[in-house]
Parts: structure tokens; sequence; C-alpha cells
């Protein structure tokens, strides 16, 4: 087990570095001269190699790209300013430190994912376990078509109808924006709920539509119908019997939507105007500033990847019939 | 899963022969079941015609704005009231004989030629991004699954990777640094990239379990090559699976296209598409719904409609297999 988990968390850092290698040659590369970049309007040939200078773009590629990777580690020199450990550059735009910028916005992204995540889980097992249950009826085939309509409707449009129902029309809830929490409990609810909604929709569609079938394929088993057979109250074997292996495929996808969530939700962050991770890579996006679009990519990349491992290791813990055979 | 008692007797049978009808494989009632079955439920033959629509407007589209009367790109100055910051005239949009779905708030362009030029769009580029990730989905899958091995080892390693990358922001990311070149093009390039994985997975799977099978050793054993065998034993067994991931693909890129184009990388200004012009209903949806209403009705509809065929698709292609 331990010598699995090592492999697991070895291929975690080569997949790391290896999305960060391709990030930085693709942005530092392709992109416009980040050195003309900072410059501004009031630019000389001599400014411009200053600042070359000062961010080692002078050196070769490689040499750069190790200079980047042990700024995080070790943190990082540029002249006369001293980068602390976790360094991820500054913002060409802001000149904010990347990883302050990071740190200041996660909290909105991880409130909307969480938040979204509750609202998805809930929907999605619950309503998908009473279809699975009342299979053929009315509920299971309204349920069905409305979870199928879920899943097509492209978030942004969703989002602009509901701003454009609840907000605009009909005014009972207001803008969103991201109140803290402990300044107003019923604002920051208020604000958060569109978002929440808006992502855990199509989330909570898929997860009814898997919890269904995977519940109606372990009701025709054998072990259930033994179960029931020798007379198991109908509760226990819901739980038992018929909840806890359809549950354990949606552990697994669950723990990739939500790592994929941490990392920004850039449409619906953006056309909310929640300022999260998801907006800041929407933005610095649109303005090229190449330190923090690179930092964006490996945070999500990080929470992917890491989100995988937790996922297998649960796996293993969930189901007994798969235990790895180190090999 | 993908294999069918028929399919697998059949394969069995023809082995030592490669004649013509081996390729045909699978069960030989699914090419008329799907039509018949599909016909014959409401929701899915709705589904069936609006496409059906759409992929018309989408082909004919210059013939069709010449009997509407007005192009993509013509602006209509009369039907905007310049007043009021060019809001157009008229309710619902200012829709009107002339402008079937009303015009765009500002410059008065047609709606309605628009929604058929953005169809354009949306199809071409689904429909090469689908085609692309088929086709790099399928052969690597399945090398990874026949090969195994060390072409195995690259190929899933490559699949991780490109699996962990956060998809959306890099899409957005390298489509915007690098903003010259084809954009359609450019388009469907960045989708497939990042979009084959999730079928050379499911195809890698397969094949594995594939390869061990009885047939497979029979063909091996009566002296089929690697091509005779992943081309009439393993590639025919594998058609089910092929045609429900990419028919269920096929929305999603055009979910992503709209998406991407969404948020401005796309196709860029004056043509036409879904995701702009809803884009571009932001600044005013409080004072002309229909402008956001008209192009989000139709990326909805087609992708639903997508999706409730693929869905079709899957369950008579999985009850064929059961059969």
């Amino acid at each position: 087990m331990t010598r699995y988990v090592l492999g697991r968390l070895g291929s975690v850092v080569l997949i790391l570095l290896a999305v960060c290698l391709f990030t930085y040659l693709i942005f530092f590369k392709l992109s416009p001269d980040p050195a003309v970049m900072i410059c501004g309007k009031t630019c000389t040939p001599d400014r411009i190699n200053s600042i070359r200078d000062v961010l080692g773009l002078n050196q070769p590629i490689l040499t750069q790209f190790w200079e980047f990777l042990r700024g995080i580690f070790a943190g990082r020199q540029y002249g006369s300013v001293h980068c602390p450990a976790p360094c991820l550059g500054y913002s060409f735009q802001t000149n904010e430190s990347v990883w302050s910028m990071i740190t200041a916005r996660l909290p909105v992204s991880i409130t909307v994912a969480v938040g979204a995540a509750v609202l998805w889980l809930l929907a999605g097992v619950i309503g998908g376990l009473v279809s699975a249950v009342k299979q053929g009826t009315w509920w299971d085939r309204t349920a069905m078509a409305l979870a199928l309509g879920g899943v097509s409707v492209p978030n942004y449009v969703l989002a602009l109808l509901l701003q454009y129902v609840l907000v605009v029309k009909l005014q009972v809830l207001p803008f969103p924006s991201a109140v803290p929490f402990a300044d107003n409990p019923v604002l920051w609810f208020e604000s958060y709920l569109m978002t929440w909604v808006v992502l855990a929709v199509g989330y909570a569609c898929l997860y009814a539509r898997l919890t269904r079938s995977n519940v109606i394929d372990t009701l025709s088993e054998n072990y259930f119908r033994t179960a029931r057979a020798k007379g198991l109250s109908g509760s226990l074997i819901m739980r038992r019997h018929a909840l806890r292996p359809a549950l354990t495929p949606i552990t697994t996808i669950f723990g990739m939507d939500f790592a994929g969530l941490l990392g920004g939700a850039l449409i619906t962050e953006t056309v909310f105007g929640l300022n999260g991770i998801g907006k800041m890579a929407a933005d610095s996006i649109a303005k090229n500033d190449q330190p923090v679009i690179m930092a964006v990519t490996l945070l999500a990349a990080f929470f992917v990847v890491i989100g995988n491992v937790v996922v297998d290791l649960l796996y293993t813990a969930l189901d007994p019939r798969v235990r790895v055979v180190s090999s | 899963m993908t294999t069918t008692a028929g399919g697998t007797g059949a394969a069995l049978l023809e082995v030592p022969e490669v004649g013509p009808s081996a390729p045909a494989g699978g069960p030989p009632t699914s090419g008329r079941r799907i039509p018949t079955t599909i016909t014959g439920d409401k929701g899915a033959l709705a589904c069936l015609v609006f496409l059906a629509i759409v992929v018309l407007m989408a082909v004919a589209a210059p013939l069709i704005t010449k009997l509407s009367g007005w192009g993509p790109y013509q602006f209509d100055s009369a039907a905007i009231n310049s007043d009021l910051g060019g809001v157009p005239h008229g309710s619902l949009g200012g829709i009107s004989g002339s402008h079937w779905f009303g015009v765009e708030p500002q410059n008065g362009r047609d709606l309605f030629a628009r929604i058929v030029y953005g169809a354009r769009v949306s199809i071409t580029i689904s429909l090469s991004a689908t085609l692309l990730t088929g086709i790099l989905g399928v052969v690597l899958g399945m090398l990874a699954g026949f090969y195994r091995g060390w072409v195995d080892q690259v190929i899933s390693r490559l699949m991780d990777f490109l699996m962990a990358f956060p998809a959306l922001i890099f899409m957005i990311a390298i489509l915007s640094s690098l903003p010259s070149g084809n954009r359609p093009v450019l388009l469907v390039v960045v989708i497939s990239v990042f979009g084959w994985p999730y079928l050379a997975r499911v195809i890698r799977g397969q094949t594995m379990t594939l390869a061990n099978r009885e047939f497979v050793e029979a063909a091996r054993a009566s002296g089929a090559k690697d091509t005779q065998v992943v081309f009439r034993e393993i590639l025919p067994n594998l058609r089910g699976s092929i045609v429900v991931m990419t028919t269920l693909a096929i929305p999603g890129f055009i979910g992503t296209e709209a998406g991407l184009s969404f948020l401005g990388v796309g196709v860029s200004p004056p043509t036409a598409s879904w995701g702009q012009m809803i884009a571009s209903s932001v600044s005013w949806y409080s004072v002309d719904p229909m402008f956001f209403a008209i192009p989000g009705a139709f990326l909805f509809l087609t992708v639903l409609s997508l999706t409730v065929l693929g869905d079709k698709i899957r369950t008579l292609i999985d009850q064929g297999e059961a059969a």
C-alpha cells in the first residue's frame, strides 16, 4: 500500500512538472515579450533591457524554467525585491504578488465549489435514488426528462436567465457579490445562491442519471434478492445493499468534479462577477498577464491531480473488491 | 460490453475467409432498429426534426438568407431607435415581417440571418472536432489497448497529462495568445487535442478485453495478421461504443464552441456565432430580452436534441447487446 501511494505521488509530481513546463513554454515563448508589457507607455530600450535582466529573460529558457521552479519552493530574488517561498512571481498588471492574489481569491472559489457540491450531491443522489425505486412511474420519467434538459443547458445561459428573472425582473435576489459570511450571513447566502444553483444543475442531472442506473443495476443483483428473501427490512436493504455499491462510482466522479471546480468556475464566476480564481483566470487571460495565467493553470492542475489520487485511495477504502496488488 | 452474442458468433464463423461480409459485423438488426425506434418515439422524433432544421440552416445558409431578405452582416439602421441608444423598434426585439427574429440592438443586424449563419459555425466546428477526436481517440486507444507494453505506457501517460490540464483555462489561454491564423481550424484542433483522451480511455479498456476473447484467438490461430485482427475483429465490436461516445460528444463540442465564443476567444467578431450573440446580449437583456432568448434557445434546443438522441441510441445499443 505504501509503495502504491508513493508511486502515485511520484506520477503526480511528474504530471505537474510536465504541465508546468508546457504552460511555461507556451506562455513565455509564444506570447508577446513580457518586458515590453511591463514597461508600459514610457519605455526606453534601456528600461526594457533592465527589466529583462531582473526577470531573468536573457537566460536560456530551461534556466528560466528552473529558476521559476526553484522560486516555488525556495523563494526568489527579483533584483532588489525578495519574493518569499511559494513564489509565483508578480502580476505584470498590478505588480501584486501572484501568491497573495491566489490566497485572497481562493476562499471565494472554495465557497462556490463547496456550496454547489453539497447541492448537486443531495439533489442528484436523492433524485436518482427515488427514480430508481419508482422506476417506470411518471415521477421517474419526469425526473429523467428534466435531467436531460439540465445537462443540456450551457451554464452561462442558465446564469444569465436566472439573473434576468430573479434579479432584474422579480428582484428577489441582489446582484451577486462576494460578501464575507461574517459581515452579513443573509446577504452572503443570497449572493452565492445563484452561483451554487447554476453550477449544481448540470452535475446534479448527471449524478441523478448515474445514481439511477447504478441503483437499478444493484437491485437486480443476486445478493440483493437474497437480502430481500431472508427478510431484511426495506430501509436496511436500501442502505446497505443498494446504496453503498451504487454510490462507490459516484465518489470517483465527485472527487474529479469537485477538484475541477476548486481550480475556479471560470464562466460562472465571470458572469456573476464573483472575484474568485476563475474570474482571476479570465481577467489575466484578457490582459495577457502571464505569471497569473501560469499560476492559475498550475493550481487547477494541482487540484485535479491530487483529486485523482485521493479518489483512488478512497475507492480502495470503500470497495473491498478493489485492493491494489503492488506489482 | 460492446460485443454481442450475434456479433461474436458471426466473427468466429467468418474468421478464416476474411470476405467482404465480415466488416459489416455487429448485430444485423441495429442498423434498421435504431431508425424505426427513433421515428416511433415522439420526443426523439421532435429532436430529429429540430436537428434537421438546424442542419438545413447550416447547409443552405446563403439561400435561406436570400429568401428572408437580410444578410448576416447587413446593418438596418431603420429597425433601431438611435434616440434610445439603439434599442430595436417595436416589441419583442423588433420581430416583424422583414426581420423574422428581430434585430440586434445598436446596429440592426438581422437576428434570423445571424442565427442561420451561427448554426453553420456551430455545426461545422462541432462535427469537425468530433471527427478529429474520434480518429485520435479510436486510433490511439486501440494502439494502447492492443499492443500494451511501452506503447500503452506512452499513450496512457499522455492521456493522464492531458486530462490533468484544466482544459477550459488552457483552451482560452492558448486561443487568446495565438490571435492570428484561421480561427475555426484552431478551435477544432484545440478542442480535439483536449477531447480525445476521454474516448481513447474507453476504447483502450474495451480493446484490452476484446483482445483476449476467443474469437480473436481463433483469428490469430488461423493466421490473421495484426492489422486484420484490429480491423476485422476488434474494430467492428467497438462500433457501438464509438457511435455512442461520438454522438454524445457532439453536443459537448457545440457547448464548448459556444462557450469559447461567449468568452470572446472563439470565432472572430464579424462571423456570427451563437455563443458570441449571447455574450453581446448581456449588456442589453434588461431592455431587449429577445436578443438573449433567441440564441439561448437555439443553443439549448440543439444541445438538448443531440443529447436526447445520443441517449436514445445508447439505450438501443445497450438493449441490442443484452438481447
